[in-house]
């Protein structure tokens, strides 16, 4: 369920371009009227807005933001006001050069987008990156990593609600034969206890990204929060591409896991627009 | 209408439909067609006007075809599942060596970028990788290598036509000329590359007198399949290949109303 609040009757796509362009002008930018235009709409709007600013003042108005904003604040703009197709091919591109965490968000994407999503990602890809997903996530892993990535972004899932049961089963007996060698191979620790191994973790969070994803994010919200400093890096992934997805879903089992509101602690742990960017995605408050 | 039924199976048997969804299907006409031929696409003597059938489905443009299946969609089952099982029985034959199925998930995932745009760079490079696969096929099949599947399998067509002519000056010939037949990493290349070479050799194969079913539904297959892609360039290199016109092998060898079909596609994109 999607967290976004909208205004009680919407600006047309003109006058939100003239406020933004107006938030641009003069020193400074304005902000709050970024965050209180930009946050409250949808992804149809977003692009028509940016369609019609690029129309009437000849500059790309993600070209435009860059410009005005800086650090955490204009990632989170940047991020949320491009289209969720690009958006994943944005990140997803971004993961295949570094080395840090890369893994993680490709195996996010690949398996909590819909299939029809992924596929809009790749095509997005293509466009902006002129190559396919697919060829860059398999010249830049290798191994184990390779094996398990390149079929997941390459895949082009059955949505139904047909499942061969007697395949399951038989599909169930491999994986448990497969872990339970593995484990063996690993000096008897089983799947579970050995938290060091970045490819088992990025195994079960495959699983638990297919089967319970709001648990998935729950997670990695709580441990970009706990962490020292924070990992805005993180927050602002989950923040922008689930808004308009499951945040509901999300906020719910943070509150749950964590005892207090998600709201609260992106309070105590960030400040200034970046989280009153934040908070209006999720729905906190006034618009 | 009998004519829905005829249309949806031919583009049944297009898609790769398995066995038992075909006698699904078969059950799904009605009582009349108990004596229903899976290996030929057209009934005969059903009370259906074949004539039309052909000129209709001949000439219809894939737009056509795809408006026509929405409209009648309890006749086409959409199967993406066909590609799940590595093991892909429902593909019809053996598997074998086991790697095959790698390189064959990988081929039927790929979502290529079909853009121009190549990095010479890398192509060379992974000219270099390919060519060694190669040189070292005694101690590690090709096909079982990692980085050949992936090059196959991710690469671009125009990155991998300037991988294979990278490979060419490095090694000196042509880089299916090195691979070792039977190993279907062969016609994988061709079929990347010059598809056209490839359908031409195996219309060549199945039109023959006498042959089994399988040959006759690949020749089926390939007359479908191509009709609105290449045909044209395929009916050159068959001509240029084996000296004889396609439509004139087609003619001497089919017979009846799928002759007239297959004849109907074969001219296409003239």
């Amino acid at each position: 369920m999607s967290t976004l609040t909208f205004p009680a009757t919407t600006p047309s796509v003109a006058e939100d371009c003239e406020q933004l362009r107006k938030a641009f002008g003069g020193w400074g930018t304005n902000e709050g009227l970024i965050i209180s235009i930009l946050a409250h709409r949808d992804a149809a709007q977003r692009r028509l807005i940016q369609q019609t600013y690029a129309e009437t003042y000849g500059e790309d108005l993600l070209k435009a933001l860059n410009k005005e904003l800086s650090n955490d604040f204009e990632r989170v703009v940047l991020l949320w006001t491009l289209d969720p197709a690009e958006r994943d091919a944005f990140l997803a591109n971004e993961a295949t050069k570094k080395w840090t965490s890369s893994n993680q968000v490709l195996m996010e994407i690949a398996c909590t987008r819909s299939s029809h999503q992924l596929l809009l990602a790749r095509q997005a890809y293509h466009a902006r990156f002129k190559k396919s997903l697919e060829e860059d996530v398999a010249y830049h892993t290798s191994g184990d990593f390779r094996k398990l990535l390149v079929p997941l972004v390459s895949s082009y899932r059955y949505e139904g609600d047909e499942v061969n049961m007697t395949l399951a089963k038989s599909e169930a007996k491999i994986l448990h034969e497969k872990i339970s060698e593995k484990a063996y191979n690993y000096e008897d620790l089983d799947l579970k206890t050995d938290p060091k191994d970045e490819f088992l973790a990025i195994l079960r969070a495959t699983i638990k990204c297919l089967t319970c994803p709001e648990k998935y994010f729950e997670k990695v919200l709580r441990l970009a929060i706990n962490k020292r400093g924070t990992d805005e890096g993180a927050l602002t992934r989950v923040v922008t591409t689930r808004a308009e997805v499951d945040m509901k879903i999300i906020k719910d089992e943070y509150h749950r896991r964590n005892s207090i509101p998600l709201d609260r602690a992106i309070v105590k742990d960030t400040h200034g627009d970046y989280e009153k960017m934040l908070l209006a995605l999720i729905g906190h408050g006034d618009a | 209408m009998a004519m829905i039924p005829l249309l949806a199976f031919a583009f049944f048997r297009h898609r790769m439909a398995l066995p038992h969804e075909c006698e699904a299907l078969t059950k799904a006409f009605s009582e009349n067609h108990n004596k229903f031929n899976k290996s030929s696409i057209f009934v005969l003597g059903f009370g259906v006007d074949e004539k039309s059938l052909v000129s209709i489905l001949g000439k219809w443009h894939p737009e056509q075809r795809k408006s026509f299946r929405k409209g009648t969609p309890q006749f086409f089952v959409e199967d993406d599942r066909l590609f799940e099982s590595p093991k892909a029985q429902c593909l019809g034959f053996k598997i074998d060596p086991p790697k095959l199925t790698w390189l064959l998930v990988a081929l039927v995932s790929s979502y290529r970028y079909e853009g121009p745009r190549v990095n010479e760079e890398i192509a060379k490079s992974e000219a270099k990788t390919v060519s060694t696969a190669i040189k070292t096929a005694d101690k590690k099949k090709p096909i079982e290598d990692e980085e050949v599947i992936r090059i196959l399998s991710t690469r671009s067509k125009p990155h991998l036509k300037a991988i294979f002519k990278h490979y060419k000056e490095i090694c000196g010939n042509n880089i299916d000329e090195d691979i070792e037949a039977g190993l279907s990493l062969k016609e994988t290349l061709q079929c990347l590359c010059t598809p056209q070479t490839y359908f031409s050799k195996v219309l060549d194969a199945v039109l023959k007198n006498g042959v089994d079913d399988d040959m006759k539904e690949a020749l089926t297959r390939v007359i479908v399949t191509r009709a609105d892609v290449d045909m044209k360039e395929i009916r050159e290199d068959y001509h240029k290949q084996y000296g004889v016109s396609l439509s004139k092998k087609v003619e001497d060898i089919t017979n009846g109303n799928y002759k007239d079909f297959l004849l109907t596609l074969v001219a296409r994109g003239d």
